[in-house]
C-alpha cells in the first residue's frame, strides 16, 4: 500500500482541478499565412532569380497569346511568323530584316534562317512550354494524384491491378511510346501533343501519391476518423488526400521541368506542334546546320529552355523542403 | 441504426441493469510469415453500465489490439477473430464494418495515444468537428458549430469561439487531447476507449486530461475501458482493473482489492518498476528482467514463468488458469500467488538456487548487463535456470 501511496503522489503534483492550459487573458495569438510578398522575401537569392525568371516566361507566354490572339499583333512583339526582310505591297518597301542577322535595336536577339525575329518566337515558345507543363501537371495531380491515393488507402486488389497497370505504362521507353502516340493523330496540334504527354505522365505521378498514401493511412487521425464513424470515401477525401497533396504538388514542379525537355526532344525531332508554330526544340533543330553562321539561333531558345528547367527544378525543390519542414513542425 | 437494437430492447436491459459489455473468451490472431502472432489471447470479462475499467500491461501484451479488437477497428487483411464480444446484447464480432458504422462515434468511441498524430494536421480542429457531427446528428452547418463550441467549452479550452478555428498544430499537446476528448464525445457515445490517453503528455497535463475524462465519464454516465501502462494511472480512476500479460488476463480484481491484496507476480512487478517519489536519487529503476515473450511461440506454461522471480518447474510446464481468489471479483492466473505460503517458499528456493530474476528482485544484482550474462550463462548451462534444483 506504501508503494501505492508514493504513486498517487508522484501524479497529483497539481490539485487544482479547474483552469485547462495556462490560459489568463492573453489572447492567443494566430501565426497569419504568409503572403506571398513574404515568401518572396524568405527565399535564398538562387530561389528568387528562379521565380523571376518563371514569371516572365509565364508572363511573356500569355503575353504573346494576348497579342496574336485578342489585339491582332497590336502589341510591341513581333509576329513570330513574319519573316522581317518580305516586301510589304501597302508600302512598297521591304521590311526590316536580313535572314541571320546579328541582334539589334529592330531585332534584339537578331533573326533566324528565313528573317523572324528570334525574340519574338522565344517568347511565342514559351506558350507551348507553358501549356505542355500546365496540362501534364493538371492531369497527373487529377487522374494520377486522386488513383495513387485511392489505391494506397484502400489496398488490396484495387492497387494490385491499378498499379500494374501503371507499370506497363512505365515500362515503355518514354520517348518511344510518345513517338507511338502522336504518330496515330494526323494533326499535331498543341492540344493532341499537351494531351498525349499528359497521359504519359499520371503513371509518375500515382506512383508518388500512393506512395504518400500508404504513409498518411497509417497514421492515426486516420483511425481516429473511422473510431468515429467518418465513410472511407469521407477518409480519403477530407484526411487522405489532403496531406498527400503538397507532395503531388512539389513533384508536379519537378515533373513538369522533365515534361518540358520531353517536348523540346520531340519537337528537335520534329515531331511535336506542326511548323510554323515556334516551340524551343524546333527553333534549335531549325538553326542546327546553320551552327557557324548564327550560334545565337541556337544558343538563345537552349537557354530558354535550360533557365526554365533549372528554375523549375530549384523552385519545385525549395517547395519541397519547406513543405516537408513544416510538415515535422506538426 | 435499426441494427443497434430497437429503443424498447435496449431500454428493458438498461433497466435490468444489464451488463453493457460482455467479451467471451475473444482472440485476435495475426497471420504472418513466422506463424502466428497471438496478440489477444483469450480474454473474457464483463463491463457494468458506467463503470470503469482499467487494462494494464506493458508494450505488447495486445492491450491496445483487445481496445481495437473490441470496436472492431482491427481490419488488417491476415487477423483471425475468434469469440465474442456482447455490446448491449449484440455480437459485434460478426458485423462488418459497414454495420459497424451505427456504433462508431455513436454507441463507442475512442480517445487515442497521441494528441500530435490523432487530429488531421492540415484540417482547422473546427471542421474536424462539426463535419462528425453534422454526418450523424444531420444538424445544419451553424448549428453545429454551436455544438462543436459548447463541447470544446465542457473540456474546458479557453476561448473556444477563437479555438475553434486553430490547425492542431496551433494548439499544445494538452489541448490537442482536450480536443481528440471533445470529438469523441460529440455524439454522446454510451461507451468510451482510452487508448494510454496521456502517455504523450506531461505529468501536471495528464492529471489533468485524466480528471477531466473522469469528470465527463461521470456527467454522462459513460462506461469507459481505459488502457495504460501505468497503474498509477488507473489506480484512484477505475472500478476494475484486469492486468494483461502476453495477450492474456492474468489478474483481474475490483481496483481497491488489486492494490490490497495483488496475487500474480507480474502485477507485482509492474508496481514494482514505477519509480517512488520518497526515494533516494539516482536510484536503479527496478526494470522487469527479460523482455515480453515472443508472442508468435509463447512460453510453455505460464508466460510470465521466464521472467518471474518466483517461478518453479511447474510454472515452466503447466499453464495456470485463471481461477476466483477470495475476495469477490478477484481472478489470478498464478500457481503461486504473491502472498501465498508456497510463493515464499518457492521464493526462497530461488534465492538459494541464485535464479537471476530472483536475485535481481532481491536486489543482488544490479546491472542490467550483469544479468543479461548470468541469464545468457544460465541458457548455455541448464535447460530451466535452475528452478527447484
Amino acid at each position: 500500500m506504501t508503494a501505492l501511496d508514493a504513486q498517487t503522489d508522484s501524479i497529483s503534483i497539481t490539485d487544482d482541478d479547474a483552469p485547462a492550459e495556462r490560459q489568463g487573458s492573453t489572447p492567443i495569438e494566430r501565426p497569419k499565412r504568409a503572403t506571398p510578398l513574404q515568401v518572396f522575401r524568405e527565399m535564398p537569392i538562387v530561389i528568387k532569380l528562379s521565380t523571376i525568371w518563371l514569371l516572365l516566361v509565364f508572363g511573356g507566354a500569355i503575353y504573346a497569346k494576348i497579342d496574336t490572339v485578342l489585339l491582332n499583333d497590336a502589341l510591341p512583339l513581333q509576329n513570330p511568323n513574319l519573316q522581317t526582310n518580305n516586301f510589304n505591297p501597302a508600302t512598297g518597301e521591304f521590311g526590316d530584316g536580313e535572314p541571320n542577322e546579328s541582334w539589334s535595336s529592330a531585332h534584339w536577339l537578331g533573326t533566324d534562317t528565313i528573317a523572324r525575329d528570334t525574340f519574338a518566337r522565344i517568347v511565342h515558345g514559351a506558350w507551348v512550354s507553358l501549356i505542355i507543363a500546365m496540362v501534364s501537371a493538371g492531369f497527373g495531380v487529377v487522374v494520377g494524384g486522386f488513383f495513387g491515393s485511392l489505391v494506397g488507402f484502400v489496398r488490396g486488389r484495387t492497387e494490385t491491378v491499378t498499379m500494374a497497370a501503371m507499370d506497363v505504362i512505365l515500362a515503355f521507353p518514354a520517348l518511344i511510346l510518345l513517338l507511338a502516340m502522336v504518330s496515330i493523330f494526323e494533326v499535331r496540334s498543341l492540344t493532341v501533343i499537351a494531351l498525349v504527354i499528359g497521359f504519359l505522365s499520371i503513371p509518375a505521378y500515382t506512383r508518388v501519391a500512393r506512395a504518400g498514401s500508404l504513409a498518411v493511412s497509417q497514421r492515426e487521425f486516420v483511425l481516429a476518423a473511422r473510431a468515429i464513424g467518418t465513410k472511407p470515401m469521407k477518409i480519403l477525401f477530407r484526411e487522405v488526400i489532403p496531406n498527400v497533396l503538397p507532395t503531388v504538388l512539389s513533384y508536379a514542379m519537378v515533373a513538369g521541368a522533365f515534361v518540358i525537355v520531353v517536348e523540346g526532344s520531340l519537337s528537335f525531332l520534329g515531331l511535336s506542334v506542326q511548323l510554323p508554330t515556334a516551340t524551343w526544340g524546333n527553333m534549335i533543330n531549325q538553326a542546327r546546320g546553320n551552327l557557324k553562321v548564327n550560334f545565337a539561333q541556337v544558343f538563345w531558345p537552349s537557354m530558354a529552355l535550360v533557365l526554365t528547367v533549372l528554375s523549375l527544378n530549384s523552385v519545385g525543390d525549395w517547395l519541397q523542403k519547406r513543405a516537408a519542414h513544416r510538415g515535422s513542425a506538426l | 441504426m435499426t441494427d443497434v437494437g430497437t429503443d424498447s430492447d435496449r431500454l428493458t436491459r438498461a433497466e435490468h441493469n444489464e451488463p453493457l459489455l460482455e467479451v467471451i473468451d475473444l482472440k485476435t490472431h495475426f497471420q504472418v510469415e513466422g506463424g502466428i502472432v497471438k496478440a489477444v489471447d483469450g480474454v473474457s470479462f464483463t463491463l457494468d453500465r458506467g463503470k470503469t475499467l482499467g487494462i494494464v500491461g506493458e508494450s505488447g501484451s495486445g492491450k491496445t489490439v483487445l481496445s481495437r479488437s473490441i470496436m472492431r477497428l482491427i481490419t488488417a487483411p491476415n487477423v483471425i477473430t475468434h469469440g465474442e464480444v456482447r455490446y448491449d446484447g449484440r455480437d459485434l464480432v460478426t458485423k462488418s464494418s459497414r454495420e459497424m458504422k451505427a456504433y462508431w462515434g455513436v454507441e463507442m468511441a475512442m480517445v487515442f495515444q497521441d494528441p500530435m498524430t490523432s487530429l488531421n494536421p492540415v484540417v482547422k480542429v473546427g471542421r474536424q468537428m462539426t463535419e462528425h457531427i453534422r454526418h450523424h446528428l444531420g444538424v445544419s452547418k451553424s448549428e453545429a458549430r454551436a455544438t462543436a463550441i459548447e463541447l470544446l467549452k465542457s473540456v474546458r479550452i479557453p476561448e473556444p469561439e477563437v479555438r475553434i478555428d486553430n490547425y492542431p498544430h496551433e494548439m499544445s499537446g494538452g489541448m490537442r487531447q482536450r480536443v481528440c476528448i471533445a470529438i469523441a464525445l460529440a455524439c454522446g457515445p454510451k461507451m468510451l476507449f482510452a487508448d494510454e490517453p496521456t502517455t504523450a503528455l506531461d505529468v501536471t497535463v495528464q492529471h489533468q486530461i485524466l480528471n477531466l475524462l473522469r469528470q465527463q465519464q461521470k456527467d454522462r454516465f459513460m462506461t469507459m475501458i481505459m488502457v495504460t501502462h501505468d497503474l498509477g494511472v488507473v489506480a484512484g480512476r477505475t472500478d476494475e482493473i484486469a492486468v494483461m500479460y502476453a495477450g492474456k488476463v492474468v489478474e483481474k480484481a475490483p481496483t481497491n482489492q488489486l492494490f490490497a491484496d495483488m496475487r500474480h507476480p507480474y502485477t507485482q512487478a509492474l508496481l514494482w518498476s514505477i519509480p517512488k517519489v520518497s526515494q533516494p536519487k539516482h536510484t536503479r529503476l527496478n526494470a522487469i528482467a527479460g523482455r515480453p515473450p515472443d508472442l508468435i511461440s509463447p512460453p510453455s506454461g505460464c508466460s510470465f514463468s521466464p521472467r518471474c522471480p518466483y517461478a518453479q518447474e511447474k510454472c515452466h510446464i503447466e499453464e495456470p488458469p485463471l481461477t476466483a481468489g477470495a475476495a469477490p471479483g478477484h481472478q489470478f492466473a498464478c500457481w503461486y500467488p504473491v502472498g501465498s505460503p508456497e510463493n515464499e517458499a518457492a521464493w526462497e528456493r530461488n534465492l538459494a538456487a541464485g535464479v537471476p530474476q530472483t536475485l535481481a528482485a532481491a536486489g543482488k544484482l544490479t546491472a542490467t548487463e550483469e544479468l543479461l550474462e548470468t541469464i545468457n550463462l544460465a541458457d548455455d548451462t541448464s535447460d530451466h535456470e535452475g528452478a527447484g534444483a
